[in-house]
């Protein structure tokens, strides 16, 4: 081996190597992590589970929020959510039907809602304003307008 | 190469560009559609939704265009290296006629807009079983000309014994086997989930366990596109461009990097899947990332081979060479513009595979801008370069205008120069794919100033392939008749005989690859098909 060709070696190493060792301290240090195994629901008994009784949104503890959300063509329920700005949001979601998404642009809540998983994400919302919440997978014909939206509110 | 691998070449080559006139012209209706220019209400009732047009897009572009000229360039290039005709030319027909049949079935309801499911089909969305049946086939169809190739090296090996394979028969063998491998998942998703559940035999399925095998064979699928461009890169193109294959065993150790690593890395599209856990999706980054190192190897290898040819033609400097290059040939023209775009394609795949970076980019239009650099572009730009010889050749007739060529290969890049980067920006200010966005409710205010730059650059990318269709029609048509030579294959700077013999030998590889998806996909399998129930019901919702 020639000290060129280890020049380009040594490098194509390095640089997957240290980009590994990025990804794992935002993900178990930073806490910014992928979807996990949360276990099994019925797709045709989303309604009699207790997280899915009645979807909407729970103040948990202080400044936490869990968001119970169901997803079927093409709706999501709760569509809009309401929090006051600081707040971290635990979403909980399923589909009742085929395969939707959920995602909030710049907030890194996107999660495919798969029929038969539960899904878990979630993110902090800082600044007031109004964010869209969409389904990002092809769900049939009006696909384009399953949406929903978070508003979150200044502190007073 | 006799007669018949030309013909099977041919026929291979025909559906493969009528699929591809298909698949770019769905593609101008989707570009359009972004720039909020809607054209289905006049293309009704042939097209009857921006999903129904998006769905024959990806079907004809990424599964067909690119499989039928893989099965038609692959062997013609591996009986030439051998110098052999195919051991089974029926056989050869049989694999050609069973996809054709498949594709036709497929067709019917693709068309007819019953099987409106993008070329991901995934449950529960639930096509017509004739779309399920005719994939098989044509995946079936594939595995017939992988027994050939193995045949026709085996006949080749028994009357070469010691003598190392020559790298363009090896580099089309260890493709073929590796897809062959990796196309198990789709089979088993396909025969024991979807086609039972869509002929009403089975009253369910499962969303996750389907994805799961879907995507074991989706990963590696997109090495079994681009490895014949990286055949094309290395034992042709440095012919074309005046040089010599820089090293041919680094080339061998590439592609068995490649045979062993494609396969255990399909859960990094699953990233945002709930139901499997971090842990193997962690594993599944790591051995992404391994891919990288062959796919470094290529390129260091390629661009050496470059640069022999640049140097040869008077080219000086550190880069100054490459303009060296015989840029003046269409078919070289496309290929080396194909690599400076992969190169941005492969970046932006790092990105995809980089676990919770995934999160910023997964299934945005980011995603679509990535694809069109890999299987759109340095994938289908080689292939159209290749075929500005091997269509000529094929037909005896010289390409009609070299000109023109060349204009198009330029039109694609810049086309691709704005479309691309333009998704891409798209994706990570949060616009997701595969949605009609001129109707979206949540429209933002800075997508919408980029939208009219995706309809810009697909018009081009459609002018592009317009040119490119109108001369390889003219040259059947309006060029004499006059034998066309084919491009020879490069010679090397460092031959198979340093190889060491450990490269030519595919048991410890093929081992390995086993091995290594026994490892990474076992566990996850085995537990969702113990414990998946198959009750989830299916939905024809388009």
């Amino acid at each position: 081996v020639y000290l060129w060709e280890l020049a380009w070696i040594l490098p194509s190493f390095a640089i997957p190597v240290g980009m590994l060792a990025a990804l794992a301290v935002t993900a178990f240090g930073a806490g910014i992590n992928v979807a996990g195994d949360q276990g099994r629901i019925d797709p045709r008994k989303v309604a009699e589970h207790p997280l899915f009784k009645e979807p909407g949104v729970v103040e948990i503890a202080p400044g936490q929020f869990e968001v119970r959300m169901t997803a079927q063509i093409w709706a999501f329920a709760p569509n809009e959510i309401r929090v006051p700005a600081g707040s971290t949001v635990h979403f909980w979601a399923t589909s009742k039907d085929v395969v939707h998404g959920l995602l909030v642009p710049r907030h890194n809540i996107n999660v495919m809602l798969l029929p038969g998983q539960i899904a878990h994400a979630q993110a902090r919302f800082d600044t007031p304003g109004e964010y869209p919440i969409i389904c990002h997978e092809y769900c049939g014909i009006a696909h384009h307008t399953m949406a929903g939206k978070i508003i979150v509110e200044a502190k007073r | 190469v006799t007669r018949t691998e030309r013909r099977l070449a041919a026929a291979n080559l025909i559906v493969a560009l009528v699929a591809l006139f298909g698949g770019v012209t769905t593609g101008l209706f989707q570009a359009l559609g972004y720039a909020g220019v809607e054209l289905y209400s006049s293309l009704a009732p042939v097209i009857r939704s921006h999903y129904h047009s998006l769905s024959i897009h990806g079907v004809l572009n990424a599964l067909v265009w690119t499989t039928f000229f893989i099965c038609g360039f692959l062997p013609f290039i591996s009986s030439r290296s051998l110098g052999a005709p195919l051991a089974n030319p029926h056989l050869g027909w049989l694999a050609f006629w069973l996809m054709v049949g498949g594709l036709a079935l497929a067709a019917v309801p693709l068309v007819g807009n019953a099987a409106t499911v993008m070329f991901t089909f995934y449950p529960p969305l639930k096509a017509h079983w004739a779309f399920y049946i005719g994939l098989t086939l044509v995946v079936a169809g594939t595995w017939l000309v992988t027994l050939n190739l193995a045949l026709t090296w085996r006949a080749w090996r028994a009357r070469n014994p010691g003598v190392c394979t020559p790298l363009p028969a090896f580099m089309s063998l260890v493709t073929f086997v590796m897809w062959t491998i990796a196309s198990l998942g789709l089979a088993a998703e396909m025969l024991v989930l979807v086609i039972p559940w869509s002929l009403g035999w089975l009253s369910g399925t499962d969303a996750l366990l389907a994805r799961t095998l879907f995507w074991f064979t989706g990963h590696p699928i997109v090495y079994f596109w681009l490895l014949p461009a990286y055949i094309s890169w290395y034992t042709l193109v440095p012919r074309q461009a005046g040089g010599k294959l820089f090293s041919d065993p680094m080339a061998r150790t590439s592609f068995i990097l490649f045979l062993v690593l494609s396969t255990p890395i399909g859960i990094h599209h699953q990233y945002a899947d709930p139901g499997i856990h971090q842990g193997w999706k962690l594993l599944h980054a790591l051995l992404t990332f391994a891919v990288f190192f062959p796919s470094l190897l290529t390129f260091f290898n390629v661009v050496a081979s470059l640069e022999t040819g640049a140097r040869a033609r008077g080219g000086r400097g550190w880069v100054a060479w490459f303009r060296a290059l015989p840029w003046s040939d269409p078919s070289l023209a496309a290929q080396v513009l194909a690599m400076v775009l992969f190169a941005f394609g492969g970046i932006g795949g790092l990105v995809n595979a980089s676990f919770n970076v995934n999160l910023v980019v997964h299934n945005t239009a980011y995603i679509v801008g990535h694809l069109h650099l890999t299987v759109g572009t340095a994938v289908t730009l080689t292939f159209m370069g290749i075929t500005y010889w091997l269509v000529p050749h094929l037909a005896g007739r010289p390409l009609w205008s070299p000109g023109l060529a060349l204009g198009q290969v330029w039109l694609w890049f810049a086309g691709m120069m704005i479309f691309s980067p333009t998704l891409h920006e798209l994706g990570l200010r949060g616009m997701p794919r595969r949605t009609m966005i001129s109707q979206v409710s949540y429209m933002q205010p800075e997508w919408q100033a980029l939208l009219p730059l995706v309809g810009i650059g697909g018009f081009l990318l459609f002018a592009s392939a317009g040119l490119y269709f109108l001369n390889v029609a003219l040259t059947m048509v309006a060029s004499d008749r006059t034998p066309q030579p084919a491009v020879e294959f490069a010679e090397t700077l460092s031959g198979a005989d340093q190889a060491p013999v450990f490269l030519d030998r595919w048991r410890p590889w093929l081992a390995l690859a086993a091995i290594l998806i026994a490892v990474a996909y076992g566990p996850t399998l085995v537990r969702l098909a113990i414990t998946t129930p198959l009750t989830t019901p299916g939905f024809r919702v388009w």
